[in-house]
């Protein structure tokens, strides 16, 4: 019973916060703040809506899975990369480099800079081995 | 030698406890399966991430982690707010340039996650010299308030846990 509570409060929660989201799409006025919508308010209501399955199978079945914990982890863990793509290739499309903050005098943002001689991982592989002999 | 085989431990728990979470079943066939994943993928990934250290204070990790879970439940609530009541003239977005004092690419990472998750703002882009993140709040009256609140909150915590 008590469970069934928290499970439809969960659930009324997910179904908000979800749709928060996908009227923010709608209603922002640029792309920049519509990617604020998804990459929020989205990630609470799937949350939701797994916290309430992880609930309700123990529950009412006497079995507990740990593969809602393991979505909640991998929504978590892929929603800022999704974010940071999509931003990124906005700043391509849509920005100069005079619309936005300085970084540091004389240097830019690696969107608009230009590509390196050597790549960050050969870099720090060659300081790694010049630093300590190979074992 | 424990170097070699494992060149990224705490990756190789995290896998072994995801198989076995994912498995969802408790056998000794999975664990031994679970412990082969966790030696194998960090080796043939290894190429792509150099230079691991350890960590600084791991005790650390568990206290920011639930900051960071309590702010992502506080930004829905106010992302929720901004979009139901905030006409759309009254938004204010704005760029904000954080200075970094985290130097470890790693450290890095997680921050600007971290900035992705939480109120009202999204990490765009790195500079150049990897010193400065660019970061675009949705609803930024007081810019100044929310770089303060990035330095602070988070990142002094992740220097604590990395460096």
């Amino acid at each position: 019973m008590i469970a069934e509570i928290i499970v439809s409060v969960l659930l009324v929660a997910g179904g908000f916060f979800g749709l928060v989201g996908s009227y923010g799409l709608v209603k922002l006025p640029d792309p920049m703040t519509r990617l604020h919508a998804p990459t929020k308010s989205a990630t609470l209501g799937v949350g939701a809506v797994l916290v309430a399955s992880l609930i309700w199978f123990p529950a009412r079945y006497g079995v507990l899975t740990w593969h809602e914990l393991l979505i909640t982890l991998f929504l978590l863990l892929t929603a800022p990369v999704t974010g940071y793509f999509i931003a990124k290739a906005h700043m391509h499309m849509g920005w100069s480099r005079d619309e936005l903050p300085c970084p540091a005098p004389g240097k830019d943002w690696a969107t608009f800079a230009d590509p390196d001689e050597e790549s960050f991982v050969d870099r720090k592989r060659r300081d790694q081995q010049g630093s300590q002999p190979r074992i | 030698m424990i170097r070699r085989l494992l060149p990224h431990p705490w990756l190789s728990v995290t896998l072994v406890l995801v198989w076995m979470a994912l498995v969802n079943r408790w056998a000794v066939g999975s664990l031994v399966f679970a412990v082969i994943i966790g030696i194998v993928v960090p080796l043939m990934t290894a190429p792509y991430w150099p230079g691991a250290q350890g960590y600084g204070k791991p005790h650390k990790i568990p206290a920011y982690l639930a900051i960071v879970l309590w702010d992502i439940i506080k930004a829905n609530f106010a992302v929720a707010r901004i979009v139901l009541f905030t006409p759309r003239r009254a938004l204010r977005p704005a760029w904000i340039s954080v200075p970094l004092d985290l130097r470890r690419p790693e450290a890095i990472t997680a921050l600007a996650a971290t900035i992705t998750l939480t109120p009202g703002t999204v990490s765009c882009d790195l500079s150049e010299d990897g010193r400065a993140l660019l970061v675009h709040a949705m609803h930024a009256p007081d810019p100044q308030g929310i770089l303060d609140e990035i330095k602070t909150r988070y990142e002094a915590r992740l220097k604590e846990i990395f460096e």
